[in-house]
């Protein structure tokens, strides 16, 4: 895969805009054959080395010239495809316009975190698959990049614009989001941050909102914003849930995560560290004796699923989410610091194919693995890791071992791994999801040397609360089933995110918590 | 604030710390644990098993053996300074009922978190052994506190400087050997001994409830990190723990995977014990 230096994708992108602007008028023909700009990002080689983000942002020129890309279809089928309806043509042309400020009123007027999920959201399964430009042109990845103009704008609004001219100076740039300190989890730069949200004046009432993902995030602005109090109960000692101790820096830069946070607290929003409701204090208590008239819960997917194969209990076998919280919230990659502990892996094979697997396969190659392979059942296509993040974690050197799986994993006489036996798989008939399903070739069974497994093939729901809650309606999966509006079973208890959807993504666990924040405000409002 | 509001050396590397931690106090039974960090920013998560507490006062005891990074720093605090984080109580209380006769076994450090077990056990019902094994004298641990509530306390050391000199499975195994035999055993204290333990009383099928005390990051059950074979299966200590059927754990896998970090715990100590050395040539 080649790799385009940024200088020379922003220079490409100066001269496009300017023919665009030289041109009268453009004709939807015009628009299509405009090429799609691609991420600037650091090179493969040299990020392979460092934790700071991949992805740069793109030049304004570069988002100007994707915003001429849009058609500004009358249906809109990308508004149908967005979780939340952002107007999408709307903040795209106000883009075009050259009017950031304007589109990032457009698009908070239904995102809460848009630089986080510019990032991170599925795009090509969302709002770029409905895409007309797409369609037309035959290919979902050349949609227009709605994600990457969005990012702009929201890094844009909080101060976080693409690379400068000094940073281009420098042949390996460092990424904007990491400017300011060695460390870019601590990076001190103060944000032009969008101001804290005006809330009502006090009504007396109080909200307790237990975990701090994107769910709870949500629903913590929307209610405060009401004017009742809220306090987020986090049993982590830091909030922002998976955001923080599972997607990695290199992702998801921790400050743009905690600029959120920060927000919250500038609004009044109390934040509890350390509190895991269920076992601090129960869940029934916070709501009889501590005076809550209303309680979200957000406590998220928590629970890693193993394979129940031969040596998953062997010493070198991690669950990604050990493997990603060690590293990530625990620092454990910046070793002369941190006081965690991680595994130094050599040879990894990674076992599953989602963004949670392309995540642990990258760190691992970023705290010196030599070897990492993703092991996954079935074919690249029906990889539900975003699209992005898997060819840049081929171009960074890991490699796929696609329709295979494991079938056990070796040890020595120390228990420690030594190596991996996978059998082949061919894809069959389609399965209920509509993938093909996977079938295994009898007698196709090999072994790959290695020191390191990671597990990452999903994760359930976190049963703490609802063990601890019996009237907490829950399902055969763990999940707490709520109404549509995001209503337990339990009297003044709603709940969103992923303890309800199952493991799911930062997108539809806002849209949840828009929901469920508004059936809280209309009951409180009585 | 978690203010540590005494702080007391037991033995040369052992001590007592009782922490201000009102919800923690009010909220645990026996058999809970804690998840404390010395720092917030680049600190690491160790689980320790609540000695004590009092909810009226609000606070609890942990006791620790300053053997690692983070029990080192966390022994080098003060009285009147702060913890930075404590989680809890985590893990499920012990189950406690008069069962008759208890034995409850406790090596090493791991007489500290059995106190509290054993002090439930009595005020139940249960007639209580105790058996205390240490290296040696200076190692044994609330020798007072358990002769209070034992009705029968029988001490070991390697060495014999105190008590007799033998191992704890060898009174334990008298006490099997007994007619009737102990309805209960509870053994808590290095791995190795409770494998001993739960070997000896196998034979006289002795339900033995031992306490695990694995390597742990979040203590919610949501990094697998904890977890352990038992009977066949994988169990997360954290929240599925952190007491188990001492007949059913799959000991040796346990042991190794308490390894798996061993080279960078042993250069985290080094590294420790060098910061300590500066501190303590900058104060002369
Ligand atoms: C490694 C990884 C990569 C991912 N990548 C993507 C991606 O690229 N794009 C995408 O859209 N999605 C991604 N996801 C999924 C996405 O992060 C989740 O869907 C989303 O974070 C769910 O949000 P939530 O608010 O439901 O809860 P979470 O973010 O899971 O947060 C729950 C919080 O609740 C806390 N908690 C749990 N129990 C309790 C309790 N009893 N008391 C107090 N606190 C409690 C937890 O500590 C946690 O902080 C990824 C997930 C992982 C693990
Ligand atoms: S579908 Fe594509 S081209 Fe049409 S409005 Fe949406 S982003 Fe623009
Ligand atoms: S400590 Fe993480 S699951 Fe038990």
């Amino acid at each position: 895969m080649s790799h385009t230096s940024p200088i020379e994708l922003r220079d490409q992108a100066r001269r496009l805009l300017a023919e665009l602007q030289a041109k009268e008028q453009l004709k939807a023909r015009d628009r299509l054959a405009i090429p799609q700009q691609e991420m600037p990002s650091q090179d493969p080689i040299v990020r392979g080395r460092n934790m700071s983000e991949v992805t740069f942002g793109y030049f304004e020129e570069q988002a100007r010239v994707e915003a001429e890309r849009c058609l500004q279809c009358r249906n809109a089928p990308c508004v149908a495809g967005c979780p939340v309806q952002i107007d999408i043509p709307r903040f795209i042309r106000q883009v075009a316009e050259g009017d950031y400020e304007a589109s990032l009123a457009t698009i908070r007027e239904t995102s809460l975190l848009p630089s986080i999920c510019g990032r991170v959201c599925p795009q090509e399964n969302q709002c770029q698959e409905y895409c007309t430009v797409g369609k037309s042109l035959k290919d979902t990845f050349k949609s227009v990049s709605i994600g990457r103009i969005e990012r702009f704008v929201a890094d844009w609004g909080a101060g976080l614009q693409g690379l400068s001219d000094d940073a281009l100076a420098d042949p390996n740039p460092t990424p904007p989001s990491a400017l300011g300190t060695d460390d870019p989890a601590e990076s001190g730069r103060p944000m032009a941050a969008a101001e804290a949200p005006d809330v009502k004046p006090p009504t007396g009432r109080k909200v307790a909102v237990i975990g701090s993902g994107p769910a709870s995030i949500t629903v913590a602005a929307d209610v405060r914003r009401e004017g009742h109090e809220v306090t987020i109960f986090e049993a982590f000692h830091k909030p922002g849930g998976v955001m923080i101790y599972g997607i990695p820096e290199f992702r998801l830069p921790k400050r743009i995560v905690e600029d959120e946070l920060r927000t919250l607290e500038a609004m009044g929003v109390e934040i509890r560290t350390n509190f895991l409701v269920g076992q601090t204090r129960k869940l029934r208590d916070l709501l009889d004796k501590d005076g809550y008239d209303a309680a979200f819960i957000g406590t998220g997917a928590g629970l890693p699923r193993f394979m129940r194969i031969e040596g998953e209990n062997l010493v070198g076998v991690f669950a990604a989410n050990e493997f990603l919280t060690r590293s990530n919230l625990m620092k454990a990659y910046d070793s002369d610091k941190a006081h965690t502990p991680i595994y130094q892996p050599r040879r990894v094979a990674v076992l599953g194919g989602g963004n949670v697997a392309m995540d642990a396969a990258r760190t691992a190659i970023r705290i010196g693995a030599e070897e990492v392979y993703v092991i996954y059942r079935r074919s690249r296509v029906e990889m539900p890791a975003r699209a992005e993040e898997v060819d840049h974690a081929e171009e960074e050197g890991v490699r796929f071992m696609l329709l295979k799986s494991p079938t056990r994993i070796i040890g020595d006489e120390n228990d420690r791994v030594v190596g991996i036996e996978i059998q082949e798989y061919e894809l069959g008939e389609p399965d209920e999801s509509g993938r093909r399903r996977p079938v295994p070739i009898p007698g196709s069974e090999s072994v790959i040397d290695l020191d390191t497994v990671i597990v990452s093939i999903g994760n359930d729901s976190n049963p703490l609360i609802t063990r601890t809650t019996p009237e907490l309606e829950a399902n055969k999966w763990g999940n707490i089933v709520t109404d549509e509006r995001g209503k337990t079973s339990m009297d003044r208890v709603f709940a969103g995110g992923d303890i309800v959807l199952g493991a799911a993504t930062v997108i539809l666990a806002m849209g949840e918590g828009r929901k469920a924040a508004a059936a809280i405000n209309e009951m409180l409002a009585v | 604030m978690h203010t540590i509001i005494e702080k007391r050396q037991l033995s040369e590397q052992v001590y007592l710390m009782r922490i201000t931690a009102p919800l923690i106090a009010e909220a645990r039974s026996p058999g809970q644990f804690i998840i404390l960090q010395v720092d917030t920013e680049y600190g690491e998560r160790i689980p320790l098993t609540i000695a004590d507490a009092d909810p009226e006062a609000g606070w609890i005891t942990i006791i620790f053996q300053a053997v690692g990074g983070t029990t080192m720093r966390l022994a080098q605090l003060r009285q009147g300074e702060a913890v930075a984080a404590v989680l809890g109580p985590l893990g499920n209380p012990t189950h406690i009922e008069n069962f008759g006769h208890a034995v409850c076994v406790g090596g090493g450090i791991g007489a500290a978190p059995l106190y509290p077990i054993a002090q439930a056990l009595k005020d139940a019902g249960n007639r209580l052994s105790v058996i205390i094994g240490a290296r040696s004298k200076e190692l044994v641990i609330l020798e007072e506190q358990f002769t209070r509530i034992a009705d029968e306390l029988i001490i070991v050391t390697d060495d014999g400087s105190h008590g007799r000199k033998a191992l704890v499975t060898e009174p334990l195994k008298e006490l099997c050997e007994r007619d009737p035999r102990p309805d209960l055993a509870v053994a808590i204290g290095p791995p190795i001994m409770m494998k001993f333990a739960a070997a000896t009383t196998k034979p006289y099928d002795v339900r033995t409830m031992v306490s695990l005390n694995t390597i742990m990051v979040d203590g919610t059950g949501m990094c697998g990190g904890c977890r352990v074979t038992v009977g066949g299966e994988t169990r997360f200590v954290c929240v599925d723990g952190p007491e188990f059927d001492g007949h059913q754990v799959d000991f040796d896998n346990m042991i190794k995977r308490l390894q798996s970090y061993r080279a960078q715990e042993e250069r985290a100590k080094h590294a420790c014990l060098a910061e300590a050395q500066a501190t303590a040539k900058g104060n002369v």
